[in-house]
């Protein structure tokens, strides 16, 4: 939201409106030449916005449509059935159990916030090979999700790659199905989407960290604090905002969890998650209309709780980052 | 957190990217709804000539020797492109939201009977047609609206080597017989695996589906199902067959982990003797038979055995289609596609090179299938009557089941293997969720 302020600041910019463009740079007379200034930010702004209405805009709008259809994907007629596909979504009771799946993802990413603000402070004190350890941990978020998927469905299975780490060391009791027990298989996934997702959690915390005053750790080292009282008493009070942003990230991020279980198990052995079942309903179950319905739905629900970070999370204060 | 969060943290919107991708997704195969089918049989020659476009899911490789074939026949022909999707199903239903999907291609099975119209040219009449071919399923009002490439029978495929290992020389005669022989086999050979899921693979799962009609012997089962409210209990097909699958899977004669296995390594372990059974149709006879001689093995040790059930001492299985071709209904050369489409299913051989069973009432049995055919009765399912013709199909959406997608049974096989729902449970939630389905279906 960055137009806002600019608009609100007491220096006028040009740049903002053609109109005053016009007025400044170009002498009376010459309308043609005016005519053409008004209208050639317009030009160059209208390609992308069209396109941006063409390809997202319009689809959406789409959606909300067969949304209140009873259409298979196929079929020359849409049926208007009304708020049908909303009751559906909500009541089936299978719509319902992937949110239970969820959870697992979102007590997932508290782990990983843990983790990440672990490696972030330590890796803002002074440390050797320090760019080395960000990159190694950051390295993984780079990585396409359906990448990840193949390689961990490889290094998973049983003989794989980290049964046989086990074996080497001698652990072989501790060897499971990862995927194969419906005990631990959201576990596993949801493990690897910590892998996944750490770095981005790393590098949001460790640039909140390194934007505090340095001042201030050196008035505390004088004050006789210790390095646990630095973290307690500096750090994660100045990080708060990003911490609790990372919390609604997490509750949305877990809402719309895809590709990797979708990759590894297709959403098999009760690893269904909300967007699996959604494709599942449309290209599978042939119900398009319903499954348009539950997509509406996901989207009211990130919007929801992004609505819901931005009242907790005030702009000014998050760009401490 | 499983979502791009690489924008800065002042727009925070990873979920709805993903919620908008999928909403363009899903809108992408929208549009065309109102485009009428005028082209039909439009101005196109009348003699074969020029080039069509045949849409398929098989390696395109596989057709030329049959193109070059047809070329030499009507030397007027240009050209007949063989376009793969690889993800077929999902993709020609995409391309089927526009005029443009080519002039010859595979009927989908999402395309419900009423809807045959609006897409595929009528290729005659039902009673006419059915005097040559079989399994004309793909009808709708008295039209046929395309002919199978190939047929197949239903039964298990299995590792000859290793059932007479275990000194089973017979088929097994019941479902108790046949679990009987998988434990002989664990007990025997405990480094096989007597019974393979392939779990993974959902399109494999729905295998199960085609077995529906043999244990009752009748024809008419996919009518007497959607005419009843309760398919799994007293005896029915669908009770039969899926209480089979979760014996199996409970007495744990399957592989240790169903999640990790792809049919492209279980095909070649049931020729190495790594796995004795698994639920497929006799295509897979052909086809992974030859996938197991390029692996150096001999395709010889597999062989095709009938669903235990026998009826006066005889052993029955149900044939149907592989796949269904039909003519799109905009296509501008319809007199060239109609001449492709005969010529394969006539002329070429390409059921019997395939291991498949001939279209045609008249056709070859192919060498791979003799054995089997020489063995069992073969019979194909009654089509619904008119005006009933997706019924079942409806219902089977509407109840959430699904019965031709693998989703289903693979929660039979998840089911049995932890237990969370007994035999009976699993039966009583299905043939609730069907009784549901047929009250919203109007069955």
């Amino acid at each position: 939201m960055s137009a806002p302020t600019q608009a609100d600041s007491p220096t006028p910019t040009t740049t903002d409106r053609p109109g005053a463009a016009r007025n400044l740079r170009v002498p009376r007379g010459t309308r043609p030449r005016s005519w053409r200034a008004t209208l050639t930010p317009y030009v160059f702004v209208g390609v992308p916005v069209g396109l941006l209405l063409l390809f997202t805009y319009w689809p959406v709008l789409n959606m909300f449509h067969y949304s209140v259809t009873d259409w298979d994907g196929l079929d020359r007629t849409k049926n208007v059935v009304g708020l049908d596909n909303y009751v559906a979504a909500f009541t089936e009771p299978d719509n319902l159990r992937v949110f239970y799946v969820s959870l697992y993802y979102f007590v997932a990413s508290l782990v990983q916030m843990a983790l990440a603000l672990y490696f972030a402070t330590l890796l803002s004190f002074r440390v050797r090979l320090k760019n080395l350890w960000k990159g190694v941990l950051f390295f993984p978020y780079l990585i396409n999700g359906v990448a990840i998927g193949m390689i961990f469905l490889n290094f998973l299975k049983p003989d794989g790659g980290l049964d046989a780490f086990l074996t080497v060391l001698g652990l072989e009791e501790a060897i499971r199905q990862w995927t194969g027990d419906p005990a631990l298989i959201n576990i596993t996934l949801a493990s690897v989407s910590v892998w996944r997702y750490m770095g981005l959690s790393f590098v949001m915390f460790l640039g909140a960290i390194q934007s505090i005053p340095s001042g201030i750790y050196e008035a505390a080292e004088l004050d006789g604090a210790n390095r646990w009282h630095e973290f307690w008493f500096i750090i994660l009070p100045s990080i708060r905002p990003i911490v609790g942003l990372q919390v609604i990230l997490a509750i949305s991020g877990s809402l719309a969890v895809f590709e990797v279980p979708y990759v590894m198990t297709g959403g098999g052995n009760g690893s269904e998650t909300f967007v699996i079942r959604t494709i599942w309903t449309a290209f599978e179950r042939n119900m398009v209309g319903l499954a348009s319905a539950m997509a509406v739905v996901l989207l009211l629900a990130v919007l929801l709780v992004t609505w819901i970070q931005r009242r907790l999370v005030p702009e000014r204060q998050v760009d401490i980052a | 957190m499983s979502s791009s969060r690489l924008r800065s943290h002042r727009r925070a919107i990873p979920g709805a990217t993903v919620a908008v991708v999928v909403s363009v997704l899903l809108a992408a195969c929208g549009g065309g709804d109102d485009s009428t089918s005028g082209a039909a049989g439009s101005a196109g020659p009348d003699e074969p000539s020029g080039s069509i476009t045949h849409l398929t899911h098989v390696d395109p490789a596989t057709f030329e020797p049959y193109v070059a074939a047809f070329k030499e026949k009507y030397p007027e022909v240009t050209d007949v492109k063989i376009e793969r999707l690889t993800n077929y199903a999902t993709e020609v239903k995409t391309r089927m939201s526009t005029d443009d999907y080519g002039d010859v291609l595979g009927i989908p099975a999402s395309v419900t009977p009423d809807q045959l119209p609006d897409f595929f040219a009528p290729l005659g009449e039902r009673d006419e047609l059915t005097q040559t071919y079989q399994w004309l399923n793909k009808s709708y009002e008295g039209k046929v609206y395309g002919i199978p490439d190939l047929g197949n029978a239903q039964g298990f495929l299995y590792n000859k080597v290793v059932w007479e290992q275990a000194g089973i020389t017979d088929y097994p005669t019941t479902p108790d017989e046949f679990l009987d022989d998988l434990q002989a086999i664990k007990d025997s050979q405990p480094d096989v695996v007597p019974f393979v899921t392939n779990y993974k693979d959902g399109w494999l799962m729905a295998q199960w589906e085609n077995y529906r009609g043999i244990p009752s012997h009748d024809p008419d089962v996919v009518y007497d199902t959607a005419n009843s409210d309760a398919p799994w209990s007293g005896g029915g097909d669908y009770e039969v067959i899926d209480g089979l699958l979760y014996d199996i899977v409970a007495r744990e004669l399957i592989e240790p982990d169903p999640t990790t296995a792809t049919y492209d390594e279980t095909k070649i372990k049931i020729g190495s003797g790594e796995i004795a059974t698994m639920a497929v149709g006799s295509w897979a006879v052909h086809r992974a038979g030859r996938d197991i001689e390029k692996a150096g093995l001999n395709p010889d040790d597999i062989g095709y055995m009938p669903f235990p059930v026998q009826h006066d001492g005889t052993f029955y299985a149900v044939t149907g289609p592989d796949i269904t071709l039909g003519i799109n209904v905009h296509s501008e050369n319809e007199v060239t596609a109609r001449a492709w489409l005969d010529f394969l299913v006539d002329e070429s051989g390409y059921s019997q090179d395939q291991g498949g069973l001939s279209p045609r009432i008249d056709g070859p049995v192919p060498d791979v299938l003799a054995d089997f055919t020489s063995q069992v009765e073969l019979f194909a399912l009654n089509p619904l009557p008119p005006g009933e013709e997706s019924l079942f199909s409806d219902i089977s959406t509407a109840s959430g089941i699904v019965t031709n997608d693998g989703k289903y049974r693979q929660q039979i096989v998840d089911d049995a293997r932890s237990g969370n729902r007994d035999k009976q449970e699993i039966f009583d939630d299905l043939n609730a969720a069907w009784a549901d389905g047929r009250a919203q279906a109007g069955g």
